[in-house]
């Protein structure tokens, strides 16, 4: 069974050909985490997935992406309703000038649910799951800007997980955190695998090697190699992977 | 060499620091010559300067103030014992009447017999009340000088009369003035406000970089539009616009005025409202849309709210360049100094009655430091809407 996945994916941002022919597949419940350097196309690539890249004037994308069975880039697909079953969680936490539980609630709402009780279960839920619901439960009007940057990202998580999707994109949450903050989600990651498939980008190869069950490594565009985490870190089929991974290039 | 180096430094701070020294002096140089000009306006007689109002020495009467004066030279009163006189009728008497009583002979043929004549008249008539030259008056008159009380700054403010050459008394109520300017800062409001944020709106989220960049220039060649350019396109497209439209005998009208200063507010509330939803994080907008929200639900729920102090900003600012703008409005409002109570009678506002009366007004008089006063007022004005601006901006800025 499959969640996710990319056949013959190319993109190009105008002449620039950013993704060169991927294939790469997502199993449910799994963490799938993607490497390489700076500018390899593993960001592009996992905006592929709920269409973020339409936001950039020049995009163009060949092949397909199916998410669910479901080619969400075919001519007659909804971004709206696509968008709604994939939760994103972006680098630097980004919660809206708005109360804690306004931003948990914020996707709900913008759906047409407005109904109290639903909305108060749901944020209780959704910060229950991204581990925040013990610091903030007495504190769902307070503003969200008044949180630390951590508690920030979490809420950020608990934002996505509201809307229940089954794919959650992570670009490099942990990548503006201390180290405390960083274990935090690396552990809620941990959790929130059991049901839901993630597809995480990180510049950081122990916390891909601690978290991910799968790797996908990119460079200039291509993936390079793509196995379960254990075998691309112990015995990588590629000279490449072995290089980044030891630390040899990159 | 570098002895030369340091002595260059020097002056050159002592250049920029000369600059910001003047700059500031000026400012508060031309504040404290508006309200000196102004506030003498509080301490002085309404009366012309030279002229008297004498009543005989017989009558009780002291002092009047300007109300009652206007009353008794309009014939509403005609007894003084409405003024707390005795029972006596009133008689009117200004220097033109004097025909009425003596002939020329008797005057004299440069009218040298005058203040005897006057004499005379008071000694016969002690009902009389003489508005006349300080002048004319004999020097043994038979007569007292009525005081007359100070304008107060409650009669100035919500006097309802402006009628500032009027004699014996004139009128310095700024009340119409006063409304009328707010309403026609109001009405341009009603308009440039949706349209400006609409326009800023369609610039910074809707519209491609192609409209936007042909927009822009056009929507800042409209702030560089000198204002009597304005007047003259609503006087000849806006008023007989607004005649016709509602059938009125004249366009010149407080709409009229709304519509043109709305046009000319709108550069400003387009151009600051278009900055501050920029400044709106792209990782907010792209956190909405990752959510399912449609372009327009981000824009609405997201965008506005963290620009909403920037818009607050450029609306305030746009009530500024519309509260102060003067000469457009002067063309376009009719310039009644009557109370407007509706949108479609000719108005005045502060600035307009400045500019079109300043210049007949004889400088030092009392007319003149009435429109100083009225600068003041409009100096109010605009000091609470930048304080305004200064306070939403440190507001958001704690935020």
């Amino acid at each position: 069974m499959i969640q996710a996945e990319a056949k013959n994916a190319n993109v190009w941002y105008g002449d620039f050909h950013a993704l060169k022919n991927v294939n790469m597949s997502f199993e449910p419940s799994s963490v799938t985490a993607l490497i390489g350097p700076s500018g390899c196309g593993k960001s592009t690539f996992l905006r592929l997935f709920n269409r973020m890249n339409d936001l950039i004037s020049n995009f163009k994308l060949e092949g397909s992406i199916t998410v669910d069975g479901q080619n969400i880039y075919a001519k007659d697909a909804k971004i709206d309703e696509i968008r709604k079953t994939i939760g994103m969680v972006f680098q630097k936490p980004n919660p809206f000038p708005k109360s804690i539980y306004e931003n948990v609630a914020y996707g709900l709402r913008v759906n047409g649910i407005n109904d109290r009780r639903t909305l108060d279960e749901v944020v209780e839920r959704s910060l229950k799951q991204a581990a925040l619901w013990e610091e903030v439960k007495d504190n769902l009007k307070k503003s969200a800007m008044a949180i630390s940057g951590g508690q920030q990202q979490r809420l950020c998580i608990a934002r996505a997980l509201a809307v229940e999707p089954k794919l959650i994109l992570m670009d490099e949450p942990a990548s503006a955190l201390d180290p405390i903050s960083t274990a935090k989600i690396e552990e809620l990651i941990f959790e929130l695998k059991k049901s839901f498939t993630i597809i995480i980008v990180t510049h950081n190869l122990q916390q891909a090697g601690r978290i991910s069950d799968y790797t996908g490594f990119f460079y200039l565009g291509d993936l390079i190699e793509h196995d379960h985490t254990q075998k691309m870190f112990l015995n990588p089929a590629q000279e490449r992977t072995q290089n980044y991974i030891t630390g040899r290039f990159g | 060499m570098k002895k030369f180096k340091k002595l260059v430094e020097y002056f050159v701070e002592a250049v920029l620091f000369s600059s910001s020294t003047i700059t500031s002096l000026t400012v508060i140089l031309i504040v404290i010559f508006l309200f000196r000009e102004g506030i003498g306006m509080f301490n002085s007689s309404p009366l012309e300067q030279n002229f008297v109002i004498v009543v005989s020495q017989k009558n009780p009467v002291q002092e009047l103030n300007a109300t009652q004066i206007k009353a008794i030279f309009n014939q509403d009163i005609v007894n003084w014992s409405a003024v707390g006189g005795a029972k006596d009728s009133i008689i009117l008497f200004t220097t033109n009447d004097i025909t009425n009583y003596y002939s020329e002979e008797e005057l004299g043929s440069s009218l040298e017999n005058l203040p005897a004549k006057l004499n005379d008249f008071i000694l016969e008539n002690p009902g009389a009340i003489m508005y006349i030259s300080s002048k004319s008056l004999p020097p043994n008159f038979a007569g007292h000088k009525l005081a007359v009380k100070k304008i107060g700054v409650a009669d100035f403010v919500f006097g309802e009369q402006w009628y500032p050459t009027s004699e014996p008394i004139p009128s310095y109520g700024i009340w119409p003035m006063i409304i009328g300017t707010l309403m026609v800062t109001l009405g341009a409001l009603l308009f440039a406000i949706p349209l400006g944020i609409a326009t800023a709106i369609f610039m910074a989220e809707v519209a491609s970089m192609r409209i936007r960049n042909l927009l822009k220039p056009i929507i800042e060649l409209l702030a560089g539009i000198p204002s009597v350019v304005f007047g003259f396109f609503g006087l000849i497209i806006i008023v007989p616009l607004v005649q016709k439209t509602f059938g009125l005998v004249v366009g010149e009208t407080v709409l009229a005025g709304s519509i043109v200063l709305g046009i000319m507010a709108l550069p400003t509330i387009i151009t600051i409202t278009e900055d501050a939803l920029r400044t709106t994080p792209q990782a907010l907008k792209e956190a909405s849309l990752a959510l399912g929200a449609t372009r327009w639900q981000t824009l609405v729920r997201v965008v506005v709210p963290y620009a909403k102090s920037g818009i607050s900003t450029a609306i305030i600012l746009g009530i500024g360049r519309a509260i102060g703008e003067t000469m457009a409005v002067l063309m376009v409002t009719g310039n009644s100094s009557n109370i407007p109570h509706s949108f479609l009678v000719p108005a005045r506002t502060i600035p307009a009655t400045i500019a079109a009366e300043l210049g007949e007004a004889p400088y030092g008089g009392l007319h003149f430091k009435a429109l100083f006063a009225l600068g003041i007022v409009l100096f109010i004005f605009t000091i609470i809407v930048n304080s305004s601006v200064e306070f939403i901006k440190n507001r958001s800025r704690r935020a």
